[in-house]
């Protein structure tokens, strides 16, 4: 342990703190703009920059270690005169348009300038306007509000491994960009929303669907339907102020029914659907000992990076469409056939934690109902906006169930949205489809939490299933990297189950999460998801009425033709140049 | 400043050049550290990386693209259009620029009509800055493909590069 | 060398191949073949022998005479005259011939002239023969390291010399090599820095192309030192000559043994492999150096852990300028009481400069630590050009200062000069006779530092950015009362803020440029 001092405070840390986590214990906040909790220190911004007695010149408290008995202090006239500086700097080659920019009331940039009292800007602004990224489907970068802080470059490639974005060029004119600036939809961007999510600023943010949502609303011809996903029911109360993982269910079907969706179901029972389709896969992959792991396939994200990266992997691929495009091939099948809609005058749209599902769901092969299946996807931040456009708060409403019948879920769908939920709702299953019994003890804790890559046995009766859990693509490489060599060497792998999130911690992770999250953010909704299964009555996939009912009424059974033809879907091998289809 | 040997011959083919690059990459293969040794060698053969070199490139030395990309934008030396037959460097070195090199350099590019690090539409010339190429006793210098132009005034420029074709 | 009766060194650096070096040869030995005197007299190439500005420079021996701005048409005059007849051609003559330059007298004791260890054989020995440098004791320092000193003992003497490093932080070379001979770890590296990038600084290049084999053998000592067996030199990209002779040296070497596992039978290895830069002046920097050797953007990292613990490929590393490089060789083979003999105190040795703008004869200049501005400009570069005034000085390149008449009797020497705020950084000596533009040099010095942040940092970035806009401002007579205030706070923010040396430095030529010639600077604010 080291004992120090900040601002005549005394601290004892352990060895190796840096001065910015040191001062935090003191009760010192000391501002940063490039600093993140789950990332490495880069150095860029300069602006935690402190004074130690005995040591000439500014440090900053990100990258410098505490040393015994160091005298730190963090706003001396110095450090408070060299930070304002430093922060008009920024400010003179910023779009300071904050008003009409998406991270308004939002951005730590902003709020910073605020903190230090900036309310002149002394130096001469950078006129110049550089063209703003449009052409990703998930994903809008504007090149004028970036500070270049790093956290985007760290996170696509350091945490996801997939290198889309990168610092390039040099000096002023350095840019964050993709590949020969061709933009990130031309790129191998999987749309996972990382780098959104730990911008600090209004560069990177997803391309909205609002608009075109309210229009349909708005269109009496058009009958709106909306799923959510597991993980925004933990996610949306942060929208409106409550603490971090609130469980919203009812209040979120509420608001979206006040909001004026013509009905108001749920991605959790297509996330239990997915369980009797995947699950049945997975039983008769283990009975033929082909293809062997069985990997899951609910991450949008994850599709991409396995078909960029990973194509000899597409044989291992769960056939099963995430839970959003089997609602999506329903809602305009099923639902309309047993409501008596004109599946033409459906608009599907999906409330999603995630930047990717926006890509999904404008994929050519997503239209097994004749039409594009889901329609518009909105992130929770998005669905939160407009509800507070339209005047609602989540806070105030009651709790109301979802609609039929689409709209009934078990305690294993909800857990889909935190990862090794996916897993732990197919082994509830799988364990009854093989043996004619239920798994007493649902709950399987070792494929729970946010450490790494997370392994565990599952014992069905004697067949000893080895399973693995994998929550970022960079897991997910280093994984698939083991897997690779296993079958190249042994001509199998020791494992015959692996969950792939393309996010760090799963769903409650993603790229469409509120503003300003971490990692404890993350733990903290998943924690709540566990908690709603504890709470409902039914915690089987196979145990969900509406399930049973779509499979008697109009799929048969699982995996029979026509739930291929509607629920299953296939892959393409992707260029790892720009991302695009592969030819043949 | 010798740009190595550059190859001029426009006659020959990009195409025909990607198995020589083929083999220098081979020779790299796997090694990631290499990888601004073999952009050297890429760029001495097309005289500089085309878009098809940059992916061959990062894929046999197994690097993403991105950071091929970011290298070759990072380093003065590595230039992504083609080069013209002539190229023009003018030194900006503190003791040409005290002499005057930036109104030569001004006044090259409104006659080109190119930017710096740009090429003329007919591929006569390329133009480009050099930092200091120790020829400070001939303030403002300027090369022309491996020759050296000491003393250049502005109104002269044209007289020097139009003997070049 | 066969025995003949003259022998003719033409100076082959990039200055001189710019002018027109490799025709004037290739005439020089037709026509001696011509006239039938190829057995008689033999013509050399060798490394710049430190006069730029003069076209193509030949010396001919044993006169020791110079000549210069020599053309290809000037082949026959020369040979017929001089060569046949013994008749100097005086109007090639060079004039204002430099103290330094007179090399022979120097080594034969006639004239007490200025001490050469770290030019002593550029300009004399061929550098493209190994036999030549062997011939000067060339590789003795390694194999009296070998079986004189320990790797420790190597350490003490280099740390008795007191050599600083040459490459502008002039931090203690013996020290640097004990905290890389303690670090733990059984792979250890040695960098030459040959990235020489500080404007008017070409110091290294005339090392290199002049004296390749001193390179090496200083890289080999240091390997022995700190047990490191794999040695890069990381060499501007532009440098194509130096590239080619000391890719030559290196297989020369190693055909000799003098490269290679267990080298002279002392059981060490060591090996040197060339890395060609792609011109980025932040690389430099250390750190920055070693991102570049492995494949990567020049961008500085965090420090510490310093090179010498955590370096190439997490490593530990010596980093090593050429110059200081060049000294080792000297120091191990005459000790570290002879080289002390040198320069002053806190200081020894000597240094090497480029010495250029208004001095009669701008060019390369070895001369004793502590010697002062006033005898290297008047004693040593021939005074100012055209008989004008003393302006000032730029000394250190980009990232050095500005000195006035004030300075002229300061000692220039790395811990000296920091009592004045100054520093001698690269080396580099940009003279200015009483018409220099001071705004038009700091404009100049503040463009290049735009042009070459990496972008990495805040401070940096937009502070070159800013410090541009403003000194543009100021050069264009638009200038406002306040301004050069604002250069002074972004300058120096940058130096409290940036994550390097590149970014840390332009406070040094704005305020020493305010400091002498604050007046001037100020009467370009129009208010």
């Amino acid at each position: 342990m080291i004992k120090a001092t900040i601002n005549n405070v005394d601290i004892e840390v352990p060895e190796g703190t840096n001065i910015l986590w040191a001062a935090k214990k003191a009760g010192f906040t000391i501002p940063t703009l490039c600093n993140h909790p789950d990332l490495e220190p880069g150095g860029q911004c300069g602006i935690c920059v402190v004074e130690i007695e005995g040591i000439p010149g500014l440090k900053r408290a990100c990258m410098t270690p505490i040393g015994e008995g160091f005298k730190v202090r963090t706003h001396t006239p110095r450090v408070m005169a060299t930070r304002k500086q430093l922060v008009e700097l920024i400010l003179s080659n910023h779009d300071t348009d904050c008003l009409t920019c998406v991270k308004n009331n939002n951005c730590e940039l902003q709020q910073l300038a605020a903190t230090l009292g900036i309310n002149v800007l002394d130096y001469p602004k950078f006129e110049e306007k550089l063209p703003i990224d449009h052409t990703s489907v998930s994903i809008v970068r504007d090149p004028n509000k970036c500070i270049l802080c790093g956290r985007c470059i760290q996170v696509c490639s350091k945490v996801q491994t997939v290198n889309a974005l990168a610092v390039n060029h040099r000096g002023c004119d350095t840019l964050i960009t993709t590949a020969f600036d061709a933009g990130l939809g031309n790129s191998v961007c999987i749309n996972c929303g990382q780098c959104v999510v730990h911008c600090p600023v209004g560069a990177l943010y997803e391309r909205s669907a609002a608009e075109e949502v309210w229009e349909a609303i708005h269109d009496p011809d058009k009958f709106v339907v909306v799923q959510e996903a597991p993980a925004v029911r933990v996610m949306l109360g942060e929208e409106f102020g409550m603490p971090t993982g609130s469980l919203v269910s009812g209040k979120m079907h509420a608001a979206l029914r006040r909001l004026g969706f013509d009905a108001v179901l749920e991605t959790n029972f297509t996330a239990d659907l997915t369980i009797m389709e995947e699950g049945t896969e997975l039983i008769s992959r283990l009975t033929s000992g082909k293809n062997l792991p069985l990997i899951t396939s609910c991450s949008p994200g994850w599709i991409k990076f396995m078909e960029t990266f990973y194509h000899d992997m597409i044989p291992h691929m769960s056939t099963a469409k995430s839970p959003q495009q089997m609602f999506g091939a329903l809602a305009k099948t099923y639902y309309a056939q047993v409501k008596g809609i004109d599946p033409a005058k459906i608009v599907s749209v999906s409330i999603m934690p995630c930047t990717a599902k926006k890509f999904e769901c404008q994929r050519p092969e997503m239209n097994a109902s004749g039409y594009q299946d889901v329609d518009y996807v909105l992130t929770t931040r998005e669905i939160g906006r407009m509800m507070r456009e339209a005047g609602l708060d989540i806070k105030e409403m009651p709790d109301e169930p979802p609609d039929d019948i689409l709209g009934e879920y078990t305690g294993a769908a909800t857990i889909f949205g935190a990862t090794g939920g996916v897993m732990e709702a197919a082994v509830r299953s799988a364990y009854r489809l093989v043996t004619g019994k239920e798994l007493e003890d649902v709950e399987i804790k070792p494929v729970r939490g946010l450490k790494g890559i997370k392994e565990a046995e599952i014992d069905i009766e004697g067949t000893k299933v080895k399973v693995a859990v994998a929550h970022s693509c960079g897991q997910a490489r280093e994984l698939l990297d083991k897997v690779q060599d296993q079958i190249a060497k042994d001509g199998k792998s020791e494992y015959q189950f692996i969950e792939v999130m393309a996010c760090p911690g799963g769903c409650v992770g993603g790229g469409g999460q509120s503003w300003g999250s971490n990692m404890a953010k993350r733990a903290r909704r998943g924690e709540s998801l566990y908690e709603e299964d504890r709470s409902l009555p039914l915690r089987r996939s196979h145990e969900n009425p509406s399930v049973l009912a779509i499979y008697e009424k109009f799929l048969e059974k699982p995996n029979s033709e026509k739930a291929h033809k509607l629920l299953h879907t296939h892959y393409y091998k992707r260029s790892a140049v720009d991302g695009k289809i592969l030819p043949g | 400043m010798s740009q190595e040997k550059q190859c001029h011959c426009a006659e020959i083919q990009e195409e025909e050049l990607y198995p020589r690059l083929e083999e220098v990459i081979k020779e790299h293969k796997g090694k990631g550290e290499d990888l601004i040794m073999v952009l050297h060698k890429a760029q001495n053969l097309f005289g500089y990386l085309p878009r098809k070199a940059q992916e061959l490139v990062a894929e046999g030395l197994n690097v993403s693209l991105n950071e091929v990309y970011g290298v070759i934008t990072f380093y003065n030396f590595f230039s992504t259009v083609p080069q013209g037959r002539n190229s023009v460097k003018i030194c900006l070195g503190t003791a040409c620029y005290v002499r005057g090199s930036q109104e030569v350099l001004d006044k090259a590019q409104k006659e080109l009509g190119i930017k710096v690090g740009g090429t003329t539409e007919d591929r006569r010339y390329s133009l480009d800055v050099v930092r200091c190429i120790g020829a400070c006793g001939l303030a403002p210098a300027m090369l022309v493909n491996d020759d050296v132009y000491g003393r250049v005034k502005s109104p002269h420029l044209l007289d020097i590069i139009e003997k070049y074709e | 060398m066969n025995l003949v009766r003259n022998h003719l060194l033409i100076s082959i650096d990039a200055g001189t191949i710019m002018a027109g070096a490799r025709a004037v040869e290739k005439a020089l030995v037709e026509e001696i073949d011509r006239q039938g005197l190829s057995g008689e007299i033999a013509v050399l190439e060798t490394g710049s022998i430190g006069v730029t500005g003069q076209g193509v420079v030949i010396v001919v021996y044993p006169e020791g005479l110079y000549y210069a701005n020599v053309t290809p048409q000037d082949a026959h005059e020369l040979v017929e005259e001089h060569l046949l007849k013994g008749r100097p051609v005086k109007r090639l003559m060079m004039t204002e011939m430099p103290k330094q330059h007179v090399i022979r007298k120097e080594r034969t004791g006639l004239l007490k002239e200025q001490p050469r260890i770290v030019l002593r054989n550029s300009g004399i020995i061929d550098p493209e023969n190994i036999d030549e440098y062997i011939a000067e004791s060339g590789y003795e320092a390694i194999e009296r390291a070998f079986t004189k000193l320990s790797p420790a003992g190597v350490i003490q003497e280099m740390k008795d010399s007191g050599l600083m490093g040459r490459g502008g932080a002039a931090f203690t070379t013996g020290m640097k090599w004990d905290f890389a001979s303690k670090a733990p770890g059984d792979v250890k590296y040695i960098i030459c820095n040959a990235d020489e990038g500080e404007p008017g600084t070409f110091k290294d290049r005339l090392i290199l192309e002049g004296d390749p084999h001193k390179l090496i053998e200083g890289m080999m000592i240091a390997g022995y030192a700190v047990g490191a067996t794999k040695g890069f030199v990381y060499i501007r990209g532009e440098y194509a000559l130096s590239i080619e002779r000391l890719e030559k040296a290196i297989a020369q070497a190693r055909q000799y043994g003098i490269l290679g596992d267990n080298i002279l039978e002392s059981g060490f290895s060591f090996d040197v492999e060339v890395m060609k830069g792609a011109g980025a002046y932040v690389c430099g920097e250390e750190t920055a150096l070693i991102e570049s050797l492995e494949g990567k953007r020049g961008h500085p990292r965090n420090k510490p852990p310093y090179p010498v613990t955590e370096g190439l490929w997490g490593k530990p590393t010596v980093v090593n300028n050429v110059e200081t490089l060049a000294n080792v060789p000297e120091i191990i083979r005459n000790g570290a009481a002879w080289y002390r003999g040198y320069g002053t105190d806190k200081c020894p040795g000597t240094k090497v400069y480029t010495i250029i703008g208004n001095v009669a004869t701008p060019g390369l200049i070895e001369a004793e630590m502590g010697t002062t501005l006033r005898d290297i400009i008047y004693e040593y570069a021939g005074g100012i050009k055209d008989g004008k005034k003393f302006k000032g000085a730029l000394v250190g390149g980009a990232a050095g200062a500005f000195m006035g008449p004030e300075m002229l009797d300061a000692q220039m020497d790395f811990v000296n000069l920091r009592e004045y705020a100054a520093v001698l950084g690269s080396g580099a000596i940009l003279v200015m006779d009483d018409s220099a533009d001071i705004v038009g040099m700091l404009k100049s010095v503040l463009h290049f530092f735009k042009h070459e942040s990496c972008g990495h940092c805040v401070p940096c970035r937009l502070g070159t950015s800013q410090l541009v806009k403003i000194i543009d401002k100021i050069a264009d007579g638009k200038g406002k009362n306040g301004d050069i205030e604002k250069l002074v706070k972004v300058s120096e923010v940058m130096r409290d803020t940036s994550f390097c040396p590149l970014g840390q430095s332009p406070i040094l030529p704005i305020s020493s440029s305010l400091k002498f010639f604050k007046d001037e600077i100020f009467g370009r604010v129009t208010g």
